[in-house]
């Protein structure tokens, strides 16, 4: 090895710096297009699926490529190609669902949706007509609620996590009962929020405020976790420097700590309302359904998306297909509200952590 | 306004663990006093009891008194954030608040502890701090900028400015200059001198060039070895210290024998 490094003379860099032969960088694109056109032609002729057809491709690639780059390269390059190519294709296995449902939804619910679908409710609607304006804003109020409920507490416990509680015994246990509560089944937290209302107010009790009980119960783990990251990658540094200005603990945890973590925790706090904004089954037993726009959330049933999706499913009434076609409708609506909000938690995470609040 | 420290048989705690023994010292007013020592001498520990930082770490305590100008620090009854309002601290890495303007940084003191100032006089003591940290000229036309964007001496003369905004007796400063460049550190050296015409300032340096530029007393740590606590091993004028030290140690540390 010295030889190599101190001693060497020209011939043995010469050596070390040789070329060896390479495919060109086009190969793999050049016999995945082979792969696809091959797949299909046979697929056409023998009558294959789809499936079938995509199957026989990514074969034709998982084979081809390695065998090509042993014959022009070497055993390493051609275990790289062929490891690449499984890598490509269990992408494509697993983007393939999303893609097609997205396209499903797309394709039945795009047709549903126009200014009487997104403005009507569905009461007194009888057959045909109708739309999901009790839904939309069911779903709206509960989730707005359940995240009114959930981010002081969630934000807060996080402080403590992170500022107050260190190793703690409380804080060790915790941060136990809130990885615990990470895992409770959704239809456990609405039978609990059913179970907490019932005892206060009555059994057969449907509120929507108990919806957003529910949902936050699944919201609260989830704002712990992100907020104790996002807080825990402030720099020690800043608070240190807030301290040596005499600034006191509570008034440095609100005014240096929490501003610099803002962006991280609002992304946390809009993955979350994602999260929980499709659940259903906490919804279906406590804030119950109905054809009527409630918007008083402590009073009567209250309608939301997922669960207008479930029962214009199951219980189509006297037109099946156009519920089913609301069903969709409303998925969609459902889908994009989701996309949203993750587009809306991008943003805000790209957000620069200043914001001067005073400048000159 | 600046203040002189008497420092009495300080031992210091990190739960179980003595870090620094038996430190005995009087520091100055007016005056800049180096602490150099090898790496876990306990020179920075030491620093930050003079302020009651220490105690941010859990667990961490004092024995001994630290008096400034006679009023103990570790009296009980005495706020801990109260002295750090009259003993301002610099730290190693420029740590400017990344949320806040260069104008809002420099009154974070006032502006966190929600002392309401009006806009005149708000607007006078940022041009005051930014003058004495000489930074003034270089920053006066883009006040509303993220402190963050300045360069790394830059920074550290912003987070001077934001310790002396405030008026504090003491400025402590942990080895201010070792993520800065040389021509940085000339310009921080050049404000320390500066700076002790109003104020009692203590410096961490692990630069022994720079405790002999810049301080009048140098005080040198050490420890007898690994796990063992630091103790003062002498404190003099610097001259003396870096021409004809009292201990052998301190004489082969400041040659360049160990450390």
């Amino acid at each position: 090895m010295t030889d190599v490094l101190f001693g060497a003379t020209q011939p043995h860099f010469a050596r070390l710096v040789v070329r060896k032969a390479r495919l060109p960088q086009w190969a793999p694109t050049l016999v995945a297009a082979v792969a696809v056109v091959a797949a299909s032609l046979i697929g056409l002729a023998l009558g294959w699926s789809l499936i079938a057809i995509a199957a026989c491709a990514a074969v034709v690639q998982v084979v081809t490529l390695p065998v090509w780059s042993a014959l022009v390269e070497n055993r390493r390059a051609a275990v790289d190609r062929l490891a690449t190519s499984l890598v490509w294709v269990a992408l494509a296995l697993a983007v393939v669902p999303l893609v097609s449902l997205l396209q499903q939804v797309i394709a039945l619910g795009a047709r549903e949706i126009d200014g009487e679908f997104l403005t009507w409710s569905m009461r007194n609607v009888v057959g045909d007509g109708g739309g999901i304006y009790h839904a939309a804003v069911g779903t709206v109020l509960i989730t707005v609620a359940a995240t009114a409920i959930s981010v002081p507490l969630g934000l807060l416990s996080a402080i403590y996590l992170v500022e107050y509680g260190g190793t703690s015994r409380v804080a060790s246990g915790l941060r136990f009962l809130v990885d615990v509560m990470t895992g409770i089944p959704s239809i456990v937290a609405g039978l609990f929020a059913y179970a907490v209302f019932a005892m206060l107010l009555g059994p057969g009790i449907h509120l929507g405020i108990g919806g957003a009980v529910a949902l936050s119960l699944l919201m609260v783990p989830i704002v712990v976790r992100s907020a104790e990251e996002m807080l825990k990658l402030v720099p020690i540094e800043l608070r240190e420097a807030s301290y040596a200005l005499g600034v006191r603990k509570w008034r440095t945890v609100w005014h240096v700590v929490l501003p610099t973590a803002r962006a991280g925790i609002l992304t946390g706090v809009t993955l979350a309302v994602a999260r929980v904004v499709g659940e259903t089954a906490p919804l279906l037993i406590i804030a119950g359904a109905t054809d009527s726009v409630n918007t008083n959330l402590f009073a009567g049933q209250m309608e939301s998306l997922p669960v207008f999706i479930y029962y214009s499913y199951t219980q189509p009434g006297l037109n099946p297909e156009h519920a089913q076609g609301h069903a969709w409708g409303a998925a969609l609506v459902l889908i994009t509200i989701v996309v949203l909000l993750n587009l809306v938690a991008r943003f805000l995470g790209r957000l620069p952590a200043l914001m001067p609040r005073r400048r000159r | 306004m600046a203040k002189s420290i008497e420092v009495t048989d300080l031992d210091i705690y990190y739960g179980d663990f003595l870090a620094v023994e038996g430190v005995s010292m009087r520091i100055a007013a007016r005056s800049v006093t180096a602490l150099i020592g090898p790496s876990g001498c306990g020179k920075s520990t030491f620093l930050r009891s003079l302020n009651r930082m220490h105690e941010v770490v859990p667990g961490a305590r004092v024995r001994g008194t630290v008096a400034v100008d006679g009023q103990s620090l570790y009296d009980a009854g005495v706020d801990p954030v109260e002295v750090r309002r009259q003993i301002g601290m610099v730290f190693q890495r420029p740590n400017p608040f990344p949320t806040m303007s260069i104008y809002d940084n420099v009154l974070a003191g006032s502006r966190l502890n929600n002392r309401r100032i009006a806009r005149a006089e708000a607007d006078d003591v940022v041009e005051r701090a930014l003058r004495g940290a000489n930074l003034w000229e270089e920053v006066k036309d883009r006040l509303g900028k993220p402190g963050k964007d300045l360069s790394g001496g830059q920074q550290q003369r912003l987070c001077i400015a934001r310790a002396i905004a405030v008026q504090p007796q003491v400025l402590l400063m942990d080895e201010p200059c070792s993520a800065l460049d040389p021509i940085s550190t000339a310009a921080i050296e050049a404000l320390i001198d500066d700076l002790k015409r109003d104020y009692t300032i203590v410096i961490v340096t692990h630069n022994m060039q720079q405790a002999a530029r810049v301080s009048q007393e140098t005080a040198f740590f050490s420890l007898a070895g690994a796990g063992r606590p630091g103790r003062l091993v002498e404190m003099n004028p610097t001259n003396k210290v870096f021409s004809s030290p009292d201990h052998a140690e301190t004489e082969a540390y400041v040659s360049g024998r160990f450390g």
